[in-house]
């Protein structure tokens, strides 16, 4: 059963329809709020158990001590001496990652945040090392 | 006539996959043909020994950009026969919905592409932007359009809420709308009609021979698909029919293809619909208990196999992957023999190849700047020292 020219009707109506695409980098694109983008970090919550540096397929992250440590509390008088909290930075490579958020399951402090952030790249390698602090 | 041996990629205008025929031309017609892989090696199933189970789920996820979601669910299927844990039904289905998302948008791309190639570029547009609803589907459902990354040992992800399951609906039903004019478009357009018929043949008695599988087979009438012949995840409670045809040639394959998107949308909506309620994973030690487990799953191109081999420890001893492409291109070898030079690009599209995929077994040298060939029997001592180094000995073998 042939049917010549059967697609001719849809194209005369695609004449008068907006185009499919869209201008993406004047219009933003859609992105569905459980999108994986890039991992952000927060500082205080992390407890430097480098599970996520363990789990990590790409081997994107490391959790060093960082350089500022916070000083310990004050002694409180008959108690025995609080040391001080440790503080960690995340340092995350966005060109080794591969955005699985296996991290951000894994952390057992939800110290790794997942964001909804996907325009990473850059010319500047030096942009691709994000350092957390 | 003479013979001219042309050769037909790695790299050439019409073919998009890294991979070498070398045809044999009497004229316009092909004499013979033979097949060179090895172009796009990355040395994964190494790799994946290296690598603990959770992180092989992301590795192996890589193996194919199209068909992930069926890698992964291969691969975590055996790693859950070895745990001997007991997946929850709520994961299976979701694990199924994802499956039958990524055949329809699958399947979406390779009709585009076949358009592509016969020259019909309204179709390849059409196609594409339709598929843009399942992609949207998937990132609603896992958080990404193409390494969906739903899979965790034991279960899955992510949860499916009722927002998501209308939100789903509602592409599913714009896309059955669209399939049911492909597929009038398809069998009724005399340019398709014209471009396909009697093209690639494959008999029957052929397609058996050379182990075809997926499309390639049901277009040659054969019923094979792991689906119905072996449920895995819930296939065994869903109502579908296993589509095949027989007219052998390319033809078929475009009809295999577009009635099994309607049979995929009618698997979506039955899941969707009866959702069982319950956890949607279950805790795996990182261990797994030693064992040897092998699986076979249906993805878009066809059968895909994979083989675990766990040690008792975190990482897999050995783990092999079998591409569907690397089943189907002992039949395009057959195909292409006696057709025309012009049919060539059409007739490997037909099979829907995937190289990246397939490459997995070719020895890439190890000294810089120094090219070196291996015999088999010096790869066979390379092996058996690399695993003398391991503590296991095959010397005796």
């Amino acid at each position: 059963m042939k049917k010549p020219a059967r697609v001719f009707s849809e194209v005369i109506k695609h004449l008068f329809k907006k185009p499919a695409t869209c201008g993406y980098p004047f219009e933003k694109a859609h992105i569905f709020p459980n999108f994986r983008g890039r991992i952000a970090f927060e500082s205080d919550k992390c407890i430097g158990c480098q599970m996520c540096v363990r789990v990590c397929p790409a081997k994107a992250i490391e959790i060093p001590l960082s350089a500022e440590q916070p000083a310990a509390p004050a002694p409180v008088e008959g108690q025995p001496a609080v040391p001080a909290k440790k503080k960690f930075d995340c340092i995350m490579k966005l060109d080794h990652c591969v955005y699985c958020a296996q991290c951000v399951e894994t952390c057992p402090k939800k110290a790794l945040i997942m964001t909804q952030d996907f325009e990473l790249s850059s010319v500047n390698r030096k942009d691709l090392r994000r350092h957390y602090k | 006539m003479s013979k001219i041996t042309i050769p037909f990629g790695p790299q050439h205008v019409a073919l998009k996959e890294p991979e070498n025929f070398m045809l044999v031309l009497e004229g316009e017609q092909i004499t013979g043909s033979t097949i060179n892989l090895g172009y796009n090696h990355r040395g994964m199933e190494k790799a994946a020994e290296g690598r603990t189970y959770i992180q092989d789920l992301y590795l192996i996820e890589r193996v194919c950009g199209i068909c992930s979601h069926s890698h992964t669910t291969c691969y975590i299927t055996n790693v859950e026969e070895l745990a001997k844990c007991e997946t929850p039904k709520r994961a299976l289905a979701i694990r199924t919905l994802v499956a039958e998302l990524e055949r329809v948008h699958s399947h979406l791309l390779w009709i585009g592409v076949a358009g592509y190639e016969m020259g019909f570029e309204t179709l390849f547009m059409y196609t594409w932007r339709d598929r843009e609803q399942v992609l949207d589907c998937l990132e609603l459902l896992s958080g990404n359009r193409v390494h969906y990354s739903i899979n965790t040992i034991g279960g899955v992800r992510r949860d499916v809420s009722a927002e998501q399951k209308a939100e789903v609906m509602k592409r599913i039903n714009y896309l059955v709308e669209r399939t049911n004019y492909y597929i009038k478009l398809a069998t009724e357009e005399p340019t398709v009609l014209a471009r396909t018929q009697n093209v690639g043949k494959l008999p029957k008695n052929v397609a058996i021979e050379r182990n075809a599988v997926g499309p390639t087979a049901r277009a040659s009438g054969i019923i094979s698909d792991v689906r119905k012949d072996d449920p895995y995840l819930i296939y065994g409670e869903l109502d579908f029919k296993a589509i095949s045809h027989d007219t052998c040639d390319v033809f078929g394959r475009l009809v295999v293809r577009a009635l099994e998107l309607v049979e995929s949308y009618k698997i979506i909506k039955q899941v969707l619909n009866n959702l069982p309620e319950g956890p949607i994973a279950v805790k795996v030690p990182m261990r797994i208990a030693p064992g040897e487990a092998v699986n076979h799953y249906e993805a878009p191109r066809g059968e895909d196999i994979h083989y675990l081999k766990s040690n008792g420890t975190d990482k897999p001893e050995r783990l092999k992957v079998r591409a569907p492409t690397l089943a189907n291109l002992q039949s395009v070898s057959y195909m292409l023999e006696g057709g025309w030079m012009a049919d060539v690009p059409l007739v490997i599209a037909a099979i829907d190849p995937c190289m990246s995929c397939t490459d997995r077994a070719v020895v890439w040298d190890p000294k810089k700047g120094k090219k070196q060939t291996y015999g088999w029997e010096e790869l066979r001592k390379l092996a058996i020292e690399q695993y003398r180094r391991r503590g296991v000995d095959f010397t005796r073998l």
